[in-house]
């Protein structure tokens, strides 16, 4: 019988089928990070439980760290009890452990890929919902709770149905100024924030094909926005140029062998989805939210519809509305911002950071704008250095920060203040995601850097 | 966690009308800092539950003394966003047993069947029905039967009936969670992970 990408990873990785019940999952990676695992020890440590595969777990502190001065002692006594927690238990279980201020520390989702951790047919999960970011190399990635975090750490195993599954193509060639996070920032926009629950997702189309690793796993991690338990896309040659001597990958004919593997990772031709949608590259702009879910998002050229044209409850969409300041059948472009954020797993990349470069440079930032450039890892922080690009952003009168997951969720200081506009290159745009009363318009990095020099939204493909 | 178990429950229920309430909301980042399980029940919905200077916010149905009971009634597409399974911690914890929606988001009902709230999706039209129930009488009870897997309105033996695994619902019925059955069962894992490449 012929299989889809998603099948045959599923398949190879069920240990136990339960009649009328979920399939014993069998989980290759496992993240853990500060915020959703003390609980899970806990449990551990109540029930008396060791961690199975210990090799398979590896730990990063990221969410609630501070994005400067990472040399000193973290001030809130919550997180830095947190963070303690994640290093005292690693040690306990003999986890490897990259914590603050380690060469290796970073955004969960930025340093797996980026050491290697993450391969083609894997099965990866984390407690973080942006996990599907790993489905970039053929993985199965998603997030999980905390009481899974558990059942992994103690069995390497969760209990999951097995979802349905969903293609979604993009053909044809993107426009200049549309990058991959205006990719899905369309696909989610066309299916809304519950278009592909139940779903996982395979991108297709020779879109992703032509995408760099950085953009497909920016387009993966954001398939949990429209409400899917993660997104893949089959592994290629880019997939392997970009793990071939990756820190932690295989080597020699181990790696030879994973290879001649991986590459029977497709889709075969006759296989059937449960729902198969095909949108073409040519309509999609570069993309701007103007609500509070990833879902109200539109071309930055157009203006906010109406609540009688989008689906879904009237009085849901005017509160929203409400909340952010706009009206509809408003233009987006021109409207004043406060705030700019360039960084998350799903942008903080060396990709992201020279597309924000390739626009501020020769230019400065407007005066009244306060801009957090945040890179996903030490590695990235380092690259910026490296290609030059620190000086662009200094002399575009910018700082960087330090690694970690900062405004994406606002745990640590980096708290946008209620009422403020923040173009951010993140992935939520809830109330007070980034801080309580928070306003976030979603964009791309090319987004956020004009409005950074501009002070208001703008259409990059003007400055470009 | 092993949990209270689960039959039937017949409680009053809280409205809360609203489409795509996500986890930031049932529970916002900033409380997700400690390093326990319990006392998450207190931030539920916070923002929406009290001004900055923590006083109530009168016009939030959590904080109006008609609506009470073990059972949350939400709006389409509840529980998107984050993964936090605080979200469903800070549900249990609340002192809701049963969340009821046309529409779940996927891991917050995979979180709440795990911490022991069950998940109830029905029509959109029995929803309304709940919705107009509670409505016209606040003290309305409905009746949540797993055993049968069915939901009534008992005012109006509006009934309908829902779907959940058997296995989880053996889990709920009995209160075990998905640790207990993969403890029993580590020694297929350990054949299965021997035989793996990588
Ligand atoms: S950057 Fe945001 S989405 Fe990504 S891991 Fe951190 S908190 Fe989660």
């Amino acid at each position: 019988m012929s299989k889809t990408l998603f099948d045959k990873v599923w398949d190879s990785h069920v240990v136990r089928q339960i009649e009328g019940g979920p399939d014993v999952f069998f989980i290759d990676r496992h993240f853990i990070h500060e915020v959703t695992s003390p609980v899970a020890f806990l449990g551990l440590k109540s029930r008396g439980l060791k961690v199975l595969y210990p090799e398979r777990t590896f730990a990063t502190a990221d969410h609630n760290t501070p994005t400067i001065n990472q040399h000193l002692p973290v001030e809130d006594p919550l997180s830095a009890k947190q963070l303690k927690a994640l290093e005292d238990n690693s040690n306990e279980y003999g986890i490897s452990h990259w914590g603050l201020g380690h060469q290796k520390n970073g955004i969960v989702h930025v340093v797996g890929p980026e050491n290697g951790i993450t391969f083609p047919g894997a099965t990866i999960v984390c407690g973080d919902s942006h996990t599907s970011t790993h489905g970039a190399f053929g993985a199965i990635a998603f997030g999980i709770g905390t009481s899974e975090v558990e059942m992994v750490l103690s069995t390497q195993c969760i209990m999951q149905p097995k979802p349905k599954k969903m293609r979604i193509n993009v053909n044809g060639q993107l426009g200049k100024g549309v990058t991959p996070k205006d990719v899905a920032l369309y696909v989610i926009a066309q299916l809304s924030t519950s278009g592909a629950t139940g779903y996982f997702v395979e991108y297709a189309g020779d879109v992703f094909e032509n995408m760099t690793m950085e953009g497909r796993m920016t387009v993966c991690n954001l398939s949990i926005e429209m409400g899917a338990r993660g997104g893949m896309i089959a592994p290629d040659e880019t997939t392997f140029a970009y793990l071939k001597g990756k820190p932690l990958s295989l080597k020699g004919d181990a790696w030879d062998t994973a290879v001649a593997h991986w590459k029977t990772l497709k889709t075969d031709a006759d296989s059937v989805f449960d729902k198969e949608l095909t949108f073409a590259a040519s309509d999609i702009e570069p993309m701007i939210t103007y609500g509070t879910n990833p879902g109200m998002g539109m071309g930055i050229s157009k203006n906010i519809p109406t609540a009688e044209a989008v689906e879904g409850g009237v009085a849901t969409y005017k509160k929203s509305l409400d909340y952010m300041g706009y009206n509809e059948n408003e233009s987006m472009i021109g409207k004043k911002i406060d705030y700019v954020f360039l960084g998350s797993c799903t942008n903080g990349r060396i990709e992201d950071f020279r597309a924000f470069a390739s626009i501020i440079k020769g230019k400065k930032k407007a005066d009244h704008v306060t801009a957090w450039l945040v890179p996903g890892s030490h590695e990235v922080e380092a690259l910026i250095t490296e290609e030059g690009i620190l000086d662009i952003i200094h002399e575009a009168g910018f700082v960087l920060r330090q690694p970690g997951c900062s405004a994406c969720l606002a745990m640590n200081d980096d708290k946008v203040p209620a009422g403020k506009y923040a173009v951010s290159t993140s992935n939520r745009n809830f109330e007070g995601r980034q801080g309580p009363g928070s306003r976030t318009l979603l964009a791309s990095p090319l987004v956020a850097a004009a409005a950074a020099v501009t002070g208001v939204v703008t259409d990059p493909r003007d400055l470009l | 966690m092993a949990y209270d178990k689960f039959n039937i429950l017949t409680s009053t229920a809280v409205p809360l009308p609203l489409e795509n309430v996500d986890t930031d909301q049932i529970i916002p980042a900033r409380f997700l800092k400690a390093t326990k399980r319990e006392g998450f029940g207190d931030n539920l919905f916070r923002d929406w539950r009290y001004n900055n200077d923590d006083s109530p916010k009168e016009s939030f149905v959590l904080n109006n003394p008609i609506y009470t009971g073990k059972i949350l009634v939400g709006g389409k597409n509840f529980g998107s966003g984050s993964s936090r399974e605080h979200a469903a911690w800070a549900v249990y914890d609340y002192g809701f047993r049963c969340v009821v929606s046309s529409f779940f988001a996927d891991i917050f009902r995979n979180n709440c069947l795990n911490v022991g709230v069950l998940p109830v999706q029905v029509s959109a039209e029995f929803s309304e029905l709940i919705f107009n129930a509670i409505y016209d009488d606040p003290k309305t009870e409905i009746e949540v039967n797993l055993e049968n897997q069915t939901i009534t309105i008992l005012s109006t033996g509006a009934q309908e009936s829902f779907e959940i695994n058997s296995y989880k619902k053996e889990n709920m019925l009995n209160g075990f969670d998905d640790i207990d059955y993969l403890q029993n069962i580590k020694g297929d894992i350990e054949t299965f992970a021997n035989g793996l490449l990588l």
